[in-house]
């Protein structure tokens, strides 16, 4: 009975470790590739490194960080993402706030308005807005595509952020009112400390979105306002040829995203627990 | 210079006088609304430009064709079923659909269930979640290099080729060939045969060229050593060899010193038309067929030698492509499945597993009769979850199909794409292939609305 136990456990052990494996071996490529030449990469796959590490050098780096238009993707790539994270998390916190504690007219129509915008895929926007931030010249442009990525995580981050605040127990506001706090104060004060949770699971999940993006920005974006996913798909049809720019440009592209996984584990798992929904 | 000071501005957040009001808390309830107004005004004025707006414009948008000057019904909607790249595109989402997420969610299960048992859990959850934090985009370029179709560079040709040599005894020399003259002459199937008959007890060498040295197999030897051995009464023997020496010299028909053998090459002793006996060269090319009658023999190189090189499998090709994306779409989402699984997984309640177990259940029964049925809303939820995300993929598609293979691959969302944007630019159907995309994603999204709702309150 132990010995079959025993047994049954290490053909578990066993079974994991190769899935394990199998889940790593494909960065690991593309990690190995990364430091390799194109003429290495011509010659032999990446697992040859293993046996001549001689192959791996930083060089590919070097050259793609010295490389401009890389560069000014990479900095495209920051400067969509943290905009979009910050503006979403700040929209929807005052708007999920007034949802869920201040009295308007028409407050839970509007809200259940909200929630069933959460179906419409993005594509379905493309076009429309497009044409729009054409005649108001948006085409083109970070703010442009900034707004729609704010726009798209809106119906997610109300909602997820109004029913948050809803937890939040009626004497505590009702407390901080009679103390003489305007809302704003209140909102301030009291709603996003008690609500730093959710916010930082939004933040995490919109800031991991945006940064992934592609189809957003392959429309939205022109060539000097290409994020770095869009950059390097641009670059995918002489794959093979441009390994030595594009593994290292998506190892660039994804270590930032995998750090702040690692950094927030947590949060993360929640954050894109919650926002599977969408 | 002036002295003119500007009175001043009063502070925006500053509440407006009170007005005379004779009721003071209706004016207060007045100033609450316009605060609350305050709040939600932002996320309402885009949510209304770039999201409301937007939806009503398509679903207009679709009843007019491509330039958008006629009005034509729902012939867009009809159109779509008649043009065979937009019905492949239907078509291909719903393989996705059928495919990933029950996989998905199976595959989920199985390791939510068997990770309990190790100690690394952790390690392994981490791992397998890591996935979610990649971009499709470089999930894609990670994937295009693994799928690669050359052996010598995509790890999963390497992989399938290695096993496959493994396990077949003959190397191939699909490009080895004699020279005219020189003992051997070519069949009409391919096969190459000795042109002089040749009895038990003689020494036959057969020398190929035609075959670059960096081609040869790492286990080949030099064939020199071997080619002055001499055969048996009932033998035939010989050595199989590269008639060529690298750097130049040699006799042309004759082993040199520095001619390599060719190793794994398959011989055969022919009489009358018949194979009598066979075997495959060593390292060093030699041979040695043995238990021969007298009599005169040819000795033969069947055509499977030179056969094409296995080349492994051509998953980006038209027929593997989607296979294969949706390979690396596992990539990505097993860990969310599986992590959502668990988590399901660890509030059930323990003492009814372990009551089965004590009453002799064994571990499939368990899990089975009691764990799968327990954890139904949970995989309900994943399986969804999955539809609803599997429905709208497109950066994976669009960046893992080579160019000419896209349109075998197409999806929902980059035919949506490719028609509205990517040379098609027939935003009528574009815009019908959006409304549809949406109306596909609505029911499930409804559930999953639902069942967030419900877990709130």
């Amino acid at each position: 009975m132990k010995l079959t136990r025993w047994l049954g456990n290490s053909v578990v052990q066993a079974f994991l470790v190769v899935v394990g494996l199998i889940w790593i071996t494909p960065l690991a490529g593309l990690f190995l590739s990364s430091l390799r030449s194109a003429r290495d990469h011509a010659d032999g796959g990446w697992w040859t490194a293993l046996t001549s590490p001689g192959q791996l050098s930083f060089d590919n780096y070097t050259e793609l960080l010295g490389n401009s238009g890389m560069s000014q993707a990479f900095w495209n790539t920051v400067l969509i993402s943290v905009p979009s994270t910050v503006l979403v998390v700040g929209i929807a916190a005052l708007a999920g706030y007034a949802f869920a504690w201040l009295e308007f007219p028409g407050r839970d129509r509007l809200f259940l308005l909200v929630v069933a915008l959460l179906v419409v895929p993005m594509q379905v926007g493309l076009l429309p807005v497009a044409k729009l931030f054409g005649e108001l010249g948006l085409f083109g442009t970070i703010p442009g595509v900034v707004l729609f990525h704010v726009a798209y995580g809106l119906p997610f981050a109300v909602f997820l952020l109004r029913n948050y605040f809803a937890e939040i127990p009626r004497e505590m506001l009702e407390a901080a009112r009679m103390d003489g706090g305007t809302e704003w104060r209140i909102f301030f004060q009291l709603v996003l400390p008690v609500g730093r949770p959710a916010l930082a699971s939004l933040g995490i999940f919109q800031f991991l979105w945006v940064w992934n993006d592609m189809l957003v920005a392959l429309l939205f974006a022109n060539a000097s306002s290409q994020p770095l996913t869009v950059q390097l798909q641009s670059q995918i049809r002489q794959f093979g040829s441009n390994i030595d720019v594009l593994a290292p440009g998506a190892f660039l592209s994804l270590i930032v995203p995998v750090v702040v996984f690692f950094a927030f584990q947590r949060h993360f798992v929640q954050g894109v627990m919650a926002g599977s929904v969408k | 210079m002036s002295t003119v000071t500007t009175p001043p501005a009063r502070h925006a957040s500053e509440p407006p006088a009170p007005a005379p009001a004779a009721d003071p808390r209706r004016g207060m309830r007045r100033r609450g609304r316009i605060i609350a107004v305050a709040f939600v005004l932002p996320a309402l004025l885009l949510l209304g430009a770039l999201v409301v707006y937007p939806v009503l414009f398509s679903v207009g948008r679709s009843f007019f064709d491509a330039s958008g000057d006629r009005f034509v019904g729902g012939d867009n909607y009809t159109g779509m079923f008649r043009d065979p790249a937009t019905l492949k595109a239907i078509r291909n989402s719903a393989i996705w659909v059928v495919v990933a997420p029950a996989l998905l969610t199976g595959l989920g299960l199985i390791l939510a269930v068997l990770v309990e048992k190790i100690r690394w859990a952790t390690a392994f959850k981490l791992l397998m979640f890591m996935p979610m934090a990649v971009s499709f985009l470089a999930a894609g370029i990670i994937f295009r290099l693994a799928y690669d179709e050359d052996p010598d560079k995509g790890v999963l040709n390497a992989a399938v080729v290695g096993v496959h040599d493994t396990f077949s005894a003959t190397s191939s020399y699909p490009t080895a060939r004699a020279r005219d003259g020189q003992g051997l002459t070519k069949e009409k199937d391919g096969a190459y045969a000795t042109a002089d008959a040749a009895s038990p007890g003689s020494v036959v060498h057969l020398g190929l060229v035609g075959v670059r040295p960096q081609d040869l197999p790492a286990e080949a030897r030099p064939a020199y050593p071997q080619a002055s051995r001499t055969a048996g009464g009932d033998e035939l023997t010989g050595v199989a060899y590269l008639d060529f020496t690298p750097g130049g010299g040699g006799t042309q028909g004759q082993v040199d010193p520095d001619e390599s053998g060719l190793p794994k090459l398959r011989v055969e002793a022919v009489r009358d038309g018949e194979t009598v006996a066979s075997t495959t060269t060593a390292a060093d090319g030699s041979f040695r067929l043995t238990g021969l009658d007298p009599g005169t023999y040819t000795l033969r190189l069947p055509a499977e030698n030179f056969a094409p090189r296995f080349d492994g499998v051509s998953w980006l090709g038209p027929t593997l492509v989607t296979p294969a994306i949706i390979g690396a779409y596992l990539w990505i989402w097993t860990g969310f499945a599986m992590v959502l699984i668990g988590a399901g997984l660890s509030t059930m309640p323990r003492d009814v597993l372990e009551a089965a177990r004590m009453d002799g259940a064994s571990e499939w029964q368990v899990f089975r009769r009691i764990t799968v049925p327990l954890l139904a809303p949970v995989l309900t939820v994943v399986f969804v979850t999955l539809v609803i995300n599997v429905m709208k993929v497109f950066d994976l598609v669009y960046v893992i199909a080579p160019g000419p293979v896209q349109e075998d691959a197409t999806v929902l969302a980059t035919q949506m794409w490719l028609v509205s944007f990517g040379g098609g630019s027939d935003q009528g159907l574009g815009s019908a292939l959006g409304v549809l995309l949406l109306l596909l994603v609505i029911p499930a999204m409804v559930f999953n609305v639902h069942r967030f709702r419900r877990s709130q309150s």
